[in-house]
């Protein structure tokens, strides 16, 4: 058995979505970041926020992702003040480009970046590795989203509402978990429109159960009372 | 308020005793001396209009514009000395495209007179600098809708319904203010600036002129572009009739 490599880059398998719906966007994740096959956090949070009406999910190499983000987020403050009011998503997904277009060689990130903004309304952006930017009714990255194309060919349609637009992610995401070994953990979502932004969370027992899958059950030391762990 | 800054007035990094920086309003009389320039907001877009003084007939009719596009949705109409106001427009176009290639986006109105604004100004800050001796109307059409700037030699910059500069600046005002800017279309304020400007061309003072005139509005899809050829005839015409209406009484 090969010894984990602790020091390894980590890097997030992932599965990233976001959607748009009439009135705003939806953005979900999963929550795994492996070091080769460690996992190094079971329950990171891949959906930052750049501004309050724009977030980005990450994807690919947890350093490179982080650094763009937070060049991003320090440009967009200092142009938010400036312009006196809130930045655009094609603002802050453009940014994110240049980044990552201009740094082609050093970085390995897939992005997604959604928000709202009073112009356009709800917008997606997907930035993927070579610093395209491409704006779309929805987006899916990272390694987990192979496993999704043919379900979102099915399953996606245009106005959807919010409720449908966030099950849609959940079951993608959860979907993904199940298939890709690099995506894992918890789903995280966020919903972004006209009246803010609302952070949700989803463990495994709240989602669906797919083919092949066991049910999870309570342990049986919880249930038969097990002994104080000293007093054995 | 005129006063000769005796002492005071020799250098743009020198303040009078009562406040005043003189070399900047020296490079204001520049501006007051040059022909007229009006700008006026109205309800689906702006116009733009230069009474265009020709110091010779050999001079070419079109040469010598005054009125410059910045970038697709925003013009700038100049008066004062030429030479600078060629420097500001080159600047603004500058501003405009880095802006766009950094933001993915048309620069704001509001942002584009803020820069120009903060350019004008800086050259008031060195004595091995000189004012601008012109000022600028800025008229743009972006996502807020169209507004109107003007910047003045000291770098102050205010947004306006209706603006004017130049010689007869006064009278223009007066009756731009006249004026019911919400409920005019673009298409009969190219006509009414066309009035204003050939009301306030003095003939006796002044030599020759021409009108020069642009429009950033609905009907030109929000591009920044010159009058079409037969609204600017209509308009001088329409200008003419009645100036001749005025001798007339």
């Amino acid at each position: 058995m090969d010894q984990v490599d602790f020091n390894a880059p980590h890097s997030m398998g992932t599965t990233i979505i976001g959607v748009t719906y009439n009135g705003g966007v939806v953005l979900g994740a999963d929550s795994r970041t492996s070091t080769g096959v460690y996992v190094a956090n079971r329950a990171s949070d891949k959906i930052t926020k750049l501004t309050d009406n724009v977030y980005v999910c990450r994807s690919g190499s947890a350093a490179d992702s982080q650094v763009v983000s937070d060049y991003v987020r320090y440009f967009l403050h200092q142009h938010t003040i400036q312009l006196g009011q809130p930045a655009t998503v094609k603002v802050a997904a453009n940014l994110v480009r240049l980044l990552a277009y201009n740094n082609k060689n050093n970085l390995q990130t897939g992005l997604i970046v959604g928000g709202w903004d009073k112009y356009e309304g709800g917008q997606i952006y997907g930035v993927p590795l070579g610093g395209t930017i491409v704006q779309q009714p929805f987006a899916i990255g990272g390694s987990g989203s192979s496993y999704l194309y043919g379900f979102f060919d099915q399953a996606w349609k245009e106005g959807m509402t919010q409720e449908e637009a966030e099950e849609l992610v959940k079951k993608a995401v959860s979907l993904a978990i199940a298939r890709d070994g690099a995506s894992g953990g918890v789903v995280r979502t966020v919903i972004i429109n006209s009246e803010g932004v609302t952070r949700n969370f989803y463990p495994g027992d709240q989602l669906p159960i797919w083919h092949d899958e066991l049910e999870s059950h309570n342990s049986l030391l919880d249930i038969l009372g097990a002994p104080e762990p000293m007093n054995i | 308020m005129s006063s000769i800054g005796t002492g005071y007035d020799l250098s743009v990094t020198t303040f009078s005793p009562d406040g005043r920086v003189f070399q900047i309003e020296y490079a204001a009389k520049a501006v007051d001396n040059s022909g007229t320039v009006i700008g006026i907001k109205c309800k689906d877009g702006i116009v733009l209009g230069v009474e265009k003084l020709i110091p010779s007939k050999m001079m070419l009719p079109g040469s010598n514009r005054r009125i410059h596009a910045v970038h697709r949705h925003s013009g700038m109409a100049v008066a004062g000395l030429a030479a600078d106001g060629r420097q500001i427009v080159a600047r603004a176009k500058s501003e405009a495209t880095n802006y766009d290639s950094v933001y993915g986006d048309p620069i704001p109105v509001k942002e584009l007179a803020d820069r120009v604004a903060s350019y004008v100004h800086l050259c008031t800050l060195y004595w091995w600098l000189r004012p601008f001796g012109c000022g600028v109307i800025l008229g743009g059409y972006d996502r807020d809708g169209p507004q109107l700037y003007m910047v003045e030699p000291s770098g102050v910059s205010y947004r306006y319904f209706g603006a004017a500069i130049g010689k007869g600046r006064q009278a223009a005002k007066t009756e731009i203010e006249k004026l019911k800017l919400q409920d005019l279309t673009c298409r009969k304020a190219v006509i009414e600036v066309a009035k204003i400007i050939y009301g306030v061309h003095d003939e006796a003072k002044d030599k020759d002129f021409e009108l020069e005139m642009s429009w950033v509005c609905d009907e030109s899809n929000r591009q920044h572009e010159k009058v079409p050829e037969e609204l600017l005839e209509e308009a001088k015409a329409a200008a003419k009739l009645a100036l001749e209406e005025m001798d007339a009484d």
